[in-house]
């Protein structure tokens, strides 16, 4: 292989580059809060005892997991044309997170063992207070490392925000490679900054993890 | 159930009886699925009284503090306490329907509950573990919540534990944080589920001396499942004695431990002293 590397077009494309990176974080981040705040609401209204709640919610959430991100991106975009594409990302990404969150906190809120329940009960805790002191507490800590990989995978599929004209950094390495020809440089600069950015993130879920062991 | 609707308190079932009785059963069925776990159970424990239960495995003795403590409901049959249902509660003809969620969490304020896998709150320190339900059920204040649950700690031994975190502790420990909890919340009655099974041989005495303590020096009303048959002699008024959902003898510790009138007690603490 004889392939002339450039120097020069890293150089030139690292703000550029930067610029989507900030952009891909945002997503990430207001993304992973939606899916976070949204799939814990889906999994508490999972266990109210009607069907009238229950059968709804399972019935968007299977939608939401049987269709691919890249679809319902679209989707969203040609039907919403008036927001911000940006904004559509953000939600769309929320909200297929929390389908699968939901099913995190789900097995979290179950692995709370019975007897924390009774006890609530036997000091007579409103639903409220058991929720909110004891059970939610409990549960997030069994899911955190979950909900960890999840924000992680979630900033690695960012770049399908380009389609929907949102420019985050995969969409400025296109562009500036398609400009001056040099795709292997930026892609491999794209690459790098997300290895630089998820790799320390995982090392420090991990960490989380062991601090909040039992 | 028939009911007299000028006395919204008292119900001729009730009224038949000496009203010195906290807690009756009356007639009271559980089942679960086909499987009867208590049959028509008949019994009545006074104010300030110990009772024990004691009996097999599966005999339905824990069915009966979970029933009380409203964890279970009944199949058939009320459980009154203090002359009011507690399974049950009166509908605006008086008479008496199953409970709902808020008459439950009205009645089961004067019970307690000591479990025998402690069941301490794993994400909170012992302190908050001990103040979390009077300050957000009785609505006392924090300070006033956190200098009770100190008595409280100092009296189950471990005043130096209240920053420690459940984990941090021995078993023996966690179920007398587990004890002070139930205490705080001033119950007229405490019910004790083998409080003592999930122990170290080694723990096991001195919690046992906590409670003999408490159940000597208070005037709160027990109910205690137990397989520790010397610690049932020292503290009980009265023993039940339990098979397949039904007691089959009761009376006074001296009597059903020294001179049982059924074979099946006899054959039953033979093979657990």
């Amino acid at each position: 292989m004889n392939y002339d590397w450039d120097w020069g077009a890293v150089r030139d494309s690292l703000p550029l580059l930067w610029d989507g990176f900030l952009t891909t974080l945002l997503a990430t981040v207001l993304g992973t809060l939606v899916a976070a705040v949204l799939g814990l609401l889906v999994a508490m209204a999972g266990r109210v005892p009607t069907r009238l709640v229950t059968v709804p919610v399972r019935a968007v959430t299977e939608f939401v997991r049987s269709t691919p991100l890249l679809v319902q991106l679209v989707g969203a975009y040609a039907f919403f044309n008036t927001v911000k594409p940006l904004t559509i990302g953000i939600a769309v990404l929320g909200i297929h997170y929390a389908a699968y969150l939901s099913e995190v906190y789900r097995a979290g809120i179950d692995a709370v063992p019975k007897g924390q329940w009774e006890a609530c009960r036997a000091l007579s805790l409103s639903p409220r207070r058991t929720w909110q002191a004891v059970v939610l507490p409990q549960a997030v800590r069994n899911v955190l490392p979950a909900l960890g990989n999840y924000a992680i995978s979630m900033f690695k599929e960012t770049p399908f925000l380009a389609v929907i004209t949102v420019t985050e950094m995969v969409a400025q390495a296109r562009e500036y490679g398609a400009d001056h020809f040099t795709y292997a440089e930026t892609f491999t600069l794209a690459g790098l900054i997300f290895l630089a950015a998820s790799y320390p993130t995982s090392l420090l879920m991990r960490k989380l993890e062991q601090r909040l062991g039992h | 159930m028939a009911t007299d609707p000028l006395q919204k308190t008292t119900s001729p079932a009730a009224a038949t009886d000496a009203p010195a009785d906290l807690v009756r059963f009356d007639r009271v069925v559980k089942r679960f699925g086909d499987h009867v776990v208590l049959d028509r159970l008949d019994f009545s424990v006074q104010r300030g009284e110990h009772v024990t239960l004691i009996g097999p495995s599966g005999s339905g003795k824990t069915t009966i503090l979970r029933l009380l403590m409203t964890l279970e409901r009944v199949s058939d049959g009320v459980i009154w306490v203090n002359g009011e249902p507690l399974s049950h509660m009166r509908g605006a003809d008086g008479n008496l329907k199953p409970a709902n969620e808020k008459h439950l969490r009205e009645v089961r304020r004067k019970i307690g509950m000591v479990f025998q896998q402690f069941n301490l709150f794993p994400n909170m320190k012992v302190l908050q573990n001990i103040t979390e339900a009077p300050v957000n059920v009785l609505g006392l204040g924090r300070e006033e919540a956190e200098e009770r649950a100190r008595e409280l700690l100092d009296l189950v031994g471990l005043s130096d534990k209240v920053d420690a975190h459940p984990s941090q502790l021995s078993g023996g420990q966690q179920q007398r944080v587990a004890i002070a909890r139930a205490l705080a919340m001033r119950p007229e009655i405490l019910l004790l589920d083998e409080v003592t099974s999930a122990l170290d041989p080694e723990l096991v005495a001195g919690v046992l001396d906590l409670l003999r303590e408490i159940a000597h020096t208070t005037d709160i009303t027990m109910l205690v499942v137990t397989h520790e048959m010397n610690f049932a002699r020292d503290i009980s008024d009265q023993v039940l004695m339990f098979d397949s959902g039904r007691i089959i003898e009761s009376g006074s510790p001296e009597k059903i431990f020294s001179d049982p009138e059924q074979d099946r007690t006899r054959e039953f603490l033979s093979a657990v002293l």
